[in-house]
């Protein structure tokens, strides 16, 4: 990745109200999910934002430390293992939980995942 | 639930995303309305145009703009604004000598309530250490060339503090009301990723 991927807004744009600026908040819908839970578990008091931070940069360090150069950075990735990270601190669940969870899903016949 | 995709595979993390999910629900922590609730929130309510707001209205009245400036936080709190994250605000102004950009070194710290969430360029490790390093050659690649007299200013978000940046008003726009002067201010201007 490199700063050659931003692309400056062009300027009939700067006469829109800047709302998100044309941009998709979110890239999959996942991401979007994943957001509004840890949201919602830090306003309902289960850690402050900052945890989280801390959880997050750990994880994004992490990568920055041993990156595979040809692996895209994928911040909602980071977001994830992060949210995932804390929520296993603060004992809410522990991973076999989830990775027995994941297994079943991903057991589901294609098509019959509603 | 809309996040499932009739796709022969789905990403391995969108199956643990609803793994978690389902999880958290069982548990009674979350409720899927909820989730959909803060996706609006932050979709639509939530955004770059509450901080074009104060920056119109700094543009006004001179009073505004100096406490702003020297209290941004507090500045901000008669607007009710939802998002949280700026339990301190700081606002730096852009002069025809200096040049403010906001970043955030350490993962993706941002002022949520007036700017809404970061763009993706934002988080990224590429701005997130360029601009750092030589904020001018990125400003550039950005599509922002800045004389070299001109002093650039990067101030690195944290936990405690978000940036915002004040932006100079362009020449033309003297004299405008303060709802259309809200019109010409972009997010990027607001990061300092642009000018106006």
């Amino acid at each position: 990745m490199s700063g050659n991927s931003v692309e400056p807004m062009p300027l009939e744009q700067a006469l829109s109200p800047p709302m998100a600026n044309g941009e998709l908040l979110f890239e999959a819908p996942w991401q979007g999910r994943v957001f509004a839970i840890a949201r919602i578990l830090c306003e309902q008091g289960l850690y402050h934002w900052d945890d989280f931070r801390k959880a997050l940069i750990r994880r994004i360090d992490d990568w920055d430390q041993n990156q595979q150069r040809d692996e895209p950075y994928a911040y909602y990735d980071h977001f994830l293992a992060a949210l995932t990270d804390l929520l296993e601190d603060k004992a809410l669940f522990d991973l076999s939980e989830l990775t027995s969870r994941d297994a079943l899903l991903n057991q589901r016949p294609h098509g019959h995942d509603h | 639930m809309s996040n499932h995709e009739h796709e022969h595979q789905q990403p391995p993390q969108a199956i643990r995303a609803e793994a978690l999910e389902s999880l958290l629900i069982e548990k009674g922590l979350l409720t899927p309305d909820a989730i959909d609730e803060v996706i609006i929130r932050y979709g639509e309510r939530v955004g770059p145009l509450n901080g074009a707001r104060l920056v119109a209205k700094a543009w006004c009245d001179p009073v505004f703009r100096q406490q702003l400036l020297e209290d941004g936080t507090s500045a901000v709190a008669d607007f009710n604004f939802e998002g949280g994250q700026v339990e301190k605000l700081v606002v730096v102004a852009n002069t025809e000598q200096i040049h403010n950009v906001v970043v955030c070194t350490l993962c993706s710290c941002y002022p949520w309530a007036v700017l809404g969430l970061p763009p993706k360029w934002y988080k990224d490790p590429a701005y997130r250490s360029r601009i750092v390093r030589e904020p001018r050659v990125l400003l550039a690649e950005m599509g922002l060339a800045l004389a070299p007299d001109i002093e650039i200013r990067v101030w690195d978000s944290s936990a405690e503090i978000r940036y915002m940046v004040l932006p100079l008003q362009p020449g033309e726009s003297v004299g405008e009301d303060e709802a259309q002067l809200v019109e010409r201010v972009t997010r990027d201007s607001m990061i300092g990723v642009a000018v106006l």
